[in-house]
């Protein structure tokens, strides 16, 4: 047993296809299903979830992917402190390759900064306790599950006693926004695949205003194929019924009162703040700033450098395509000005981005 | 991926012969033998074996008696 290729068994994905199938069997019209977690956005390409569903069901994919939410500015950001003498960027593999207004962490890389990628903010840690003559800088760049892992990072070089470290921040919520295109009456969100990493730190309870005062379904679902198949037929079961409920599908990771121990050292660190989303526009409280005793491991707070004006691509459609209005290949820069080998937005870098996702499997 | 040695707030975990190593900062009670969902070099959840099991009892259900599990 490893909990994994268990959720994978095709005889079961047929019988479930079948339950999806009667669920929807009087249903007039088409369903609005949205999912809001890169790692579903990948695994509904990766298993050609969309073309098994029924025509009546339709998946869209929202604003789940953090690196494609995050604005250009934050990486011109990036960029002003890479160019800063005597310091390394230390980050998570996806950011390096986003195209800021002028340049890219990639591009200063060839230039000669010092930029490395780390597989865990603890590394970054390790990584300026050995180079203590350099400021380390982590971009701290994610939804609830990846800001407590960054809030421990913190915590840790506090303890340690660790004076070089610096995250820039830019880590957001994820119920804010799935709020606001829920009330979308040109999106028409019928129901919610809810992220599962991020609801186990929060919990299925963060959903429940949704629900409530939204009257959207949310599931809270895994990401293995069964659990998508699982998923999609509670979130269809309720959406013929006319309810309004959260569930969860995912139940042997997500409870419904989340990790109260990560969302404590979370908010240890980090206070709420508003936030802007690429796309979406600024979103009060949605954001996660470093509390005042802490600023002393704030890069933006510690480390002043000049930002260039933020200028976005033209005829970039990232903004679209993570509300779920546009489809990657409605972009005109889909794969012709815009693909992975030479990205124009941030859709078509990240491994979780919607453009990338359709690169590689989409048809 | 599976606990095979803990050290401290430090544990060592596997799958598929890869180990990496993993804090326990964010988990309380977890022992070797358990499942735990690893992020960023974090342990952020501890798998609910019970729970894993019932929901691949309905799947079995499912495939035994071709009935949708409600």
């Amino acid at each position: 047993m490893r909990y994994t290729a268990e959720f994978r068994n095709p005889e079961v994905a047929q019988k479930l296809l079948e339950s999806i199938r009667a669920a929807v069997a009087g249903y007039a019209g088409t369903m609005t299903l949205m999912e809001v977690c890169g790692t579903h956005t990948m695994a509904i390409y990766q298993h050609g979830i969309r073309s098994l569903l029924p025509e009546s069901i339709r998946l869209i994919s929202g604003p789940g992917c953090p690196v494609c939410v995050t604005p250009v500015d934050y990486v011109d950001h990036a960029v002003a402190l890479a160019r800063r003498p005597g310091t390394i960027i230390a980050t998570f593999g996806d950011m390096v390759r986003v195209p800021g207004s002028s340049s890219s962490l990639l591009h200063e890389k060839a230039r000669g900064a010092d930029v490395r990628v780390v597989y865990s903010p603890l590394d970054a840690v390790a990584l300026a306790q050995k180079n203590a003559e350099q400021a380390v800088v982590f971009l701290g760049v994610g939804f609830e599950t990846t800001a407590p892992t960054i809030a421990g990072s913190i915590i840790e070089a506090k303890r340690r006693g660790v004076g070089n470290y610096f995250v820039l921040g830019a880590h957001k919520t994820i119920p804010g926004p799935m709020a606001i295109l829920a009330d979308d009456p040109e999106l028409k969100v019928d129901g919610y695949l809810c992220p599962a990493h991020v609801s186990a730190i929060i919990g299925a309870e963060a959903y429940e205003p949704l629900a409530r005062d939204h009257q959207v379904p949310c599931v809270v679902t895994g990401f293995e194929p069964l659990d998508m198949l699982q998923g999609v037929a509670m979130l269809a079961r309720q959406v013929v019924a006319g309810e309004a409920k959260v569930e969860i599908q995912y139940s042997r990771i997500v409870k419904r009162e989340g990790n109260a121990k990560a969302r404590a050292i979370l908010y240890e660190v980090f206070e709420p703040c508003d936030a802007r989303w690429r796309g979406i526009g600024v979103i009060p409280g949605s954001g996660l700033g470093i509390r005042e005793a802490y600023a002393a491991f704030d890069a933006a707070r510690q480390l002043p450098v000049v930002v260039e004006k933020p200028r976005e691509h033209q005829g970039c459609l990232c903004g679209e395509i993570l509300k779920g209005k546009v489809t990657p290949k409605e972009c005109p820069l889909f794969r012709t000005a815009c693909t992975p080998e030479k990205p124009v937005g941030a859709c078509m870098v990240s491994s979780e981005g919607t453009c990338a996702a359709e690169y590689k499997y989409g048809t | 991926m599976q606990v095979v040695s803990i050290d401290n707030e430090t544990a060592v975990c596997e799958i598929d012969g890869v180990r990496r190593e993993a804090s326990l900062m964010m988990v309380d009670g977890v022992g070797v033998g358990d499942f735990v969902l690893i992020h960023a070099g974090f342990a952020i959840e501890k798998l609910d074996e019970a729970d894993a099991q019932e929901t691949l009892r309905l799947f079995r259900e499912l495939l035994d008696q071709g009935v949708v599990p409600e």
